[in-house]
């Protein structure tokens, strides 16, 4: 078993995750569309994205989705399990904006053996993503 | 064609559990080439997907995909960047049904995945979508319309399910087209910066001499009263003839509030919002600066400073006297 994990017990309410910023390029925005294979122009097309109201190309919802589990797991260890992810979009993610993303534990279910970790990435129109990750951890002996 | 509300969202109403078509399924299996990719996009270091030892090691006993990757593997792929090459199903007819009716935009609003367990390389996943619910019209920030929710349910190749997802976009009429926000020369958006205050007849002059650097009170030409914030007629005197004077800057806090919501883009809140008598003796709304929030307090008294918020705007902010 990996040593790099929280185990349940040692996590409380109301603990704070690291702050992550995200450099929010074209490279990331365009990358991580068509590595969750969404080809949807307005992910890699700046004038599909302009036809559509928007400055440049904005970042898709698997891509936030990933980097959400990411922020959790990066946190957690690799033998915390995520079980569930629940965001609601904001603000667009745009290039040369920064994401910072910032959580804190704010429930625990002991019969589960997991927590709940709220989340948030905030650039600078305001909050992109909000959400909810469910993690399970490994019980500590 | 002129179609009643009622017929409309009877119409819509008919889509309502409905599945949109014959499951989609992968294209390809779950393999370690687009885990690996994925995760160097995402920057994602945990070696349980990428690493067969360390992953052997962990609770998954062997490789594993990212679980936010569940949606990546049914769908579409290039032929996304293709509109008309997506066959017909229940969800783009129900689009085109909205759109008949002037609801032609679309944006996502949530996004909840709930994961049975994490798959593993070689399994293949499908997806069977069903329209759950319609909502009523709403009245939005971006336009009226209504909020339509999917449930795709993911299964293996044997059936097993591995996880759901409900989906809820807005589907809205466009009240004005959002101007897009022009972009630096380097063609990077420009950063949100604060709302501009409307120059007019009345006050652009004002608005000038905060530009050179002196902040004015408005001097009835006749009787002699202070008045702001600028305006055509004295209320004492009735009187339109006007001077001004070049108010000293100082003055103490008569009130304030600590601004936390909602959180316009461009102002970096919390920020300090007081009302502060100045020593001529008018009132003038502004932010308190250079402090500590809590240090703001009723009595405090402030001194003038004129600075620039961004590249073009100057304020006439406050700080503590010295």
């Amino acid at each position: 078993m990996s040593h790099n994990t929280l185990d349940f017990q040692s996590v409380d309410i109301g603990d704070s995750l690291p702050d992550l910023p995200i450099d929010l390029t074209v490279s990331l925005i365009v990358g991580g569309a068509l590595v969750s294979r969404d080809f949807t122009q307005v992910h890699h097309s700046k004038k599909a994205a302009q036809d559509a109201g928007m400055q440049d190309v904005f970042m898709n919802i698997l891509t936030t989705n990933g980097l959400v589990g990411r922020y959790v797991t990066d946190w957690a260890g690799s033998d915390a399990r995520i079980t569930a992810v629940s965001i609601k979009l904001g603000t667009p993610n745009l290039p040369g904006d920064t994401m910072t993303m910032t959580g804190a534990v704010k429930a625990k279910d002991d019969a589960a053996g997991t927590v709940e970790v709220e989340v948030t990435g905030k650039n600078a129109w305001g909050d992109h993503v909000t959400g909810t990750v469910t993690v399970a951890l490994p019980m500590g002996a | 064609m002129a179609t009643s509300k009622e017929e409309f969202e009877a119409r819509l109403q008919e889509f309502v559990g409905l599945e949109i078509g014959a499951p989609e399924v992968g294209a390809d299996l779950v393999n370690e080439p687009m885990i690996r990719h994925w995760c160097e996009v995402m920057e994602d270091r945990n070696p349980v997907y990428t690493d067969p030892a360390a992953a052997k090691d962990s609770v998954h006993g062997g490789i594993v995909a990212p679980p936010t990757m569940l949606q990546t593997w049914i769908l579409d792929g290039f032929d996304m960047a293709t509109p008309e090459k997506q066959p017909m199903n229940k969800q783009r007819e129900l689009h085109a049904v909205f759109n008949e009716q002037g609801y032609t935009g679309v944006v996502a609003t949530n996004c909840d995945q709930s994961y049975d367990r994490y798959l593993t390389p070689g399994e293949q996943v499908s997806g069977t979508t069903v329209i759950e619910t319609i909502s009523e019209e709403k009245a939005t920030a971006i336009g009226i319309g209504y909020f339509i929710e999917t449930r795709t349910t993911f299964r293996n190749q044997d059936g097993e399910q591995v996880g759901w997802m409900v989906f809820r976009v807005l589907k809205f009429k466009p009240s004005a087209q959002p101007a897009a926000a022009p972009a630096g020369d380097d063609g990077a958006p420009a950063a949100p910066v604060r709302l501009r205050a409307p120059r007019t007849h009345d006050n652009g002059w004002w608005w000038n001499k905060i530009d050179e650097g002196e902040l004015h009170i408005q001097k009835c030409g006749e009787c002699g009263v202070l008045r702001h914030p600028p305006r055509p007629m004295c209320g004492e005197c009735r009187s339109i003839e006007w001077t001004s004077i070049i108010s000293t800057g100082k003055g103490v806090i008569n009130s304030y509030v600590i601004m936390h919501h909602p959180p316009i883009p461009g102002y970096g809140f919390p920020i300090a919002c007081a009302l502060i008598d100045l020593e001529e003796g008018t009132r003038i709304i502004s932010n308190v600066v250079g402090c500590d929030l809590d240090e703001v307090h009723i009595g405090m008294k402030v001194s003038l400073s004129i600075e620039n918020v961004d590249d073009e705007m100057k304020l006439p902010l406050f700080k503590p006297a010295q």
